[in-house]
């Protein structure tokens, strides 16, 4: 029957032979391959969820007044969008579910294209011949986040609209044609016309997914055009691979891992609240509310955003550059061109214009890691400087001195951080060299008696 | 009946046949896949599992499918979450025990293995053009259709919103006369302005929905305030109005910090809850502390028989800032 089934595809396809590739294709082991994988599987759950949500969801700013079963809401004035949204989490049976299953896999999906893009990072992974691989990763990322706000901000709550309105802000704070761009995506001032938000909803739910399924059908084929990397091993060389076949040894544990990130994130959904719409309320312009976060992936920006002191680049009586350029546009705009660029920049810098199948560990490249790990300080630090209001609450430390605070660690900490990590992989080098002399030594020693 | 039963045991008899052939030609044969010990136990372990994720899928219909059960969508979330981990768990289990996963190698491809294919590509493009004499010429005309072509593919796009005319940046709809309402409309009263807290005001007779629309309103005493040149009488009573849109992103004004004790506190402000600029009402909405660039625009208020009603429009554009923003003036819509 399954021959049958072959021949019945190959004589119509002639694939048989690529199936037989396929099938064979070698998966080397390391749990930090799988980080891509988890990003995989997320974004099959975001599109799986999020068709379910487009059969309920309005995206229309057309005014209403709720009278669903959620009784605080009772008779206040909204939009069709909130509307829809709120009914989506009361009304439609398993809504609630499926829409906060949507809401974590966002969240999952962002925080595993992060670890994996560390661990392609620090091993060397993006070197030739995996650098497009690796921008059209990045790329990705780019993408992912700006369908993220979409995302979020489609909803229409309190939040969402404060979002826009600071997405608003920064588009506004472009040199010269900010004003420009930001009154033809808007369709003039904020929060603009009504046709604003078919064109937030056609591009959450076609445009940027479907750019990113395709970039990430690219990215997968590029992978298996050049095979995996692999760590360092018995057999293992620049021109050998060792792993295990796609089937059947591979294939069993890849689909267990997309049903466990399907369960994590169905588990999640059900069990752990995220989002609660109906508490914001309606989002109008003159409103707004105290302690307010985005989704984490934005961290780094409200952060950046709240950092930088209060200038306006400004000659004479003329504005040049508002301020939300700076920790908006500039300081996203450089981490993500030092990423886009530091393939180049390191083969530049080491000479080694080689190819490179075999993953390094990050202490046999010090600059390498000591630099990413500087660049990551520095963000980690605007992020967490992002929740200072907080933790003001919280811990009832003045947000001002956090401020100042995180002013002087965001220039401080990434040089230390750059020298410390530099040393800690050199004295981590040293203590293998001594163990391997040692074991050399016990060698001998036991060989001779 | 009885033809019937001789077809099916001469078609089971063939299917046998068939099976044992097959499995001796297996035998015989090199194997791809190596074979391997059966494991009893972890085939038992899979059922047990696969089990458990029916009955979890199973679950999850009959929890759809109830009227009125209490914690819905935490049941919903907990059957199917459970029936996916319990597959996953037993698709794991086959990978480890049911599979084998023999460690294979296999040469990389060679990344330089088709130079000769490279050059073929290369003579291909080349050759094909040989015909041309005038190949600059040519380029430049080929690059000036189809740029202009791809200019005007794009051209509509225009149609999205006002690309060069930017004016409306600045509307607001406050003009001489028009009178502040709260939330539900009500006209406010001077006499009701009370120092120690804020006010959220609106345009009479326009939409609440634009940048320019919400207003902040306080009272200090008229002894506190240091206006800029310029705006006298813009506060009577000392009942000071201001856009509530903060000038660095765009976010309303929803925080108002007073003294507990001026004496030794800092006097009061607006606060941004977004990125937390802080802007001085008694001194033109001056930025204190934070990333605003540019002072919050004040309204100059006047008071006809007791109600507040705009005395002009704003000192400067509402909203976020953008290139030249500091040359605009506030217009009216």
């Amino acid at each position: 029957m399954i021959r049958g089934a072959v021949r019945f595809l190959d004589e119509r396809s002639g694939g048989a032979p690529l199936l037989r590739k396929a099938l064979r294709y070698l998966f080397p082991d390391h749990w930090s391959f799988l980080l891509g994988e988890v990003a995989l599987y997320c974004f099959l759950v975001l599109v799986a969820t999020g068709v379910y949500l487009t059969l309920f969801f309005e995206p229309s700013t057309a005014q209403t007044v709720y009278h669903g079963s959620y009784t605080p809401l009772q008779g206040v004035r909204m939009t069709e969008a909130y509307r829809s949204a709120v009914d989506i989490s009361f009304e439609v049976k398993a809504g609630l579910l499926i829409r906060q299953t949507h809401h974590w896999a966002a969240d999952v999906f962002v925080v595993a294209i992060v670890l994996h893009l560390l661990r392609v990072f620090f091993t060397g992974a993006y070197r030739k011949p995996r650098d497009l691989t690796y921008l059209i990763g990045v790329t990705m990322l780019v993408l992912v986040l700006l369908e993220g706000y979409l995302g979020y901000s489609l909803v229409d709550d309190l939040l969402s609209g404060m979002g826009l309105a600071i997405g608003y802000g920064v588009a506004l704070s472009v040199p010269f044609v900010g004003a420009n761009v930001a009154s033809l995506i808007w369709g003039g001032q904020f929060p603009g016309s009504a046709d604003f938000w078919s064109r937030m909803y056609i591009a959450h739910v076609l445009i940027l997914p479907v750019l990113i399924a395709t970039l990430l059908a690219l990215h997968l084929l590029l992978v298996a055009a050049r095979h995996h990397t692999q760590f360092r091993g018995p057999r293992r060389t620049e021109r050998t691979i060792v792993g295990v076949p796609a089937f059947p040894g591979q294939a069993p544990r890849s689909i267990g891992l997309a049903l466990a990130v399907a369960a994590v994130l169905v588990l999640l959904g059900g069990l752990a609240q995220i989002n609660p719409i109906w508490l914001w309320g309606p989002y109008h312009v003159g409103a707004a509310t105290n302690g307010a976060q985005p989704d984490w992936y934005l961290g780094w920006l409200i952060g950046g955003l709240r950092l930088v002191p209060g200038w306006d680049f400004v000659v004479g009586h003329y504005t040049l550059v508002p301020n939300p350029f700076w920790g908006g546009v500039l300081f996203p705009a450089a981490v993500f061109g030092f990423l886009y660029l530091w393939p180049w920049l390191e083969r530049r810098q080491t000479g080694n214009y080689g190819f490179a199948n075999l993953l390094e560990r990050p202490r046999d490249r010090p600059w390498q890691t000591a630099i990413g790990v500087a660049v990551l300080s520095f963000v980690f630090i605007v992020f967490v400087a992002g929740s200072a209001d907080r933790v003001d609450v919280l811990f009832g430390i003045s947000y001002s001195t956090q401020i100042w605070v995180y002013r002087v660690l965001a220039f401080v900490v990434p040089p230390l951080a750059l020298l410390l990590t530099h040393r800690i992989c050199h004295e981590l080098v040293a203590t293998d060299r001594v163990e391997h002399v040692r074991k050399a030594a016990e060698a001998e020693s036991s060989s001779h008696v | 009946m009885t033809r019937l039963k001789d077809w099916a045991v001469a078609g089971l008899a063939l299917l046998v046949g068939k099976l044992a052939a097959s499995s001796r030609t297996e035998e015989t044969e090199e194997r791809i896949v190596p074979a391997g010990a059966p494991d009893r136990r972890a085939e038992t372990w899979v059922l047990a599992l696969l089990a458990l994720a029916t009955l979890g899928a199973a679950g999850f219909i009959v929890v759809y499918a109830l009227e009125d059960v209490p914690h819905k969508t935490q049941l919903l979330g907990a059957t199917l979450g459970l029936s996916l981990a319990f597959l996953a768990a037993g698709c794991i289990l086959v990978g480890a025990r049911l599979v084998v996963t023999e460690q294979l190698e296999e040469p990389y491809p060679e990344p330089t293995a088709n130079e000769s294919d490279q050059d073929a590509v290369a003579e291909i493009v080349r050759e094909s053009g040989s015909r041309i004499t005038r190949r600059r010429l040519l380029t430049l005309g080929g690059v000036a259709a189809g740029g202009t072509l791809g200019l005007a593919l794009i051209t509509p796009a225009l149609s999205l919103g006002p690309l060069l005319d930017t004016e409306a940046l600045t509307d607001t709809p406050w003009r001489p006369g028009r009178r502040l309402v709260d939330e539900a409309n009500r006209q406010l009263r001077a006499d009701e302005i009370e120092e120690n807290t804020f006010y959220t005001a609106f345009p009479e007779g326009a939409s609440e929905e634009t940048l320019g629309a919400p207003l902040i309103v306080v009272r200090l005493s008229p002894d506190q305030l240091d206006l800029p040149k310029g705006r006298d009488g813009w506060a009577p009573e000392g009942i000071l109005a201001y856009s509530k849109i903060c000038t660095h992103a765009g976010c309303a004004i929803s925080l108002y910090r007073k003294p507990t004790f001026p004496e030794v506190q800092p006097g009061p402000a607006f606060v941004c809850p977004c990125h937390y600029s802080t802007f001085d009402p008694a001194t033109g909405g001056t930025v204190l502390f934070g990333p605003a660039g540019r002072p919050l625009p004040q309204l100059p208020l006047e008071i006809e028989s007791g109600v507040l009603r705009a005395a002009g429009n704003f000192s400067g554009p509402v909203g976020p800032s953008w290139w030249g923003v500091r040359m605009k003036k506030a217009g009216t819509s």
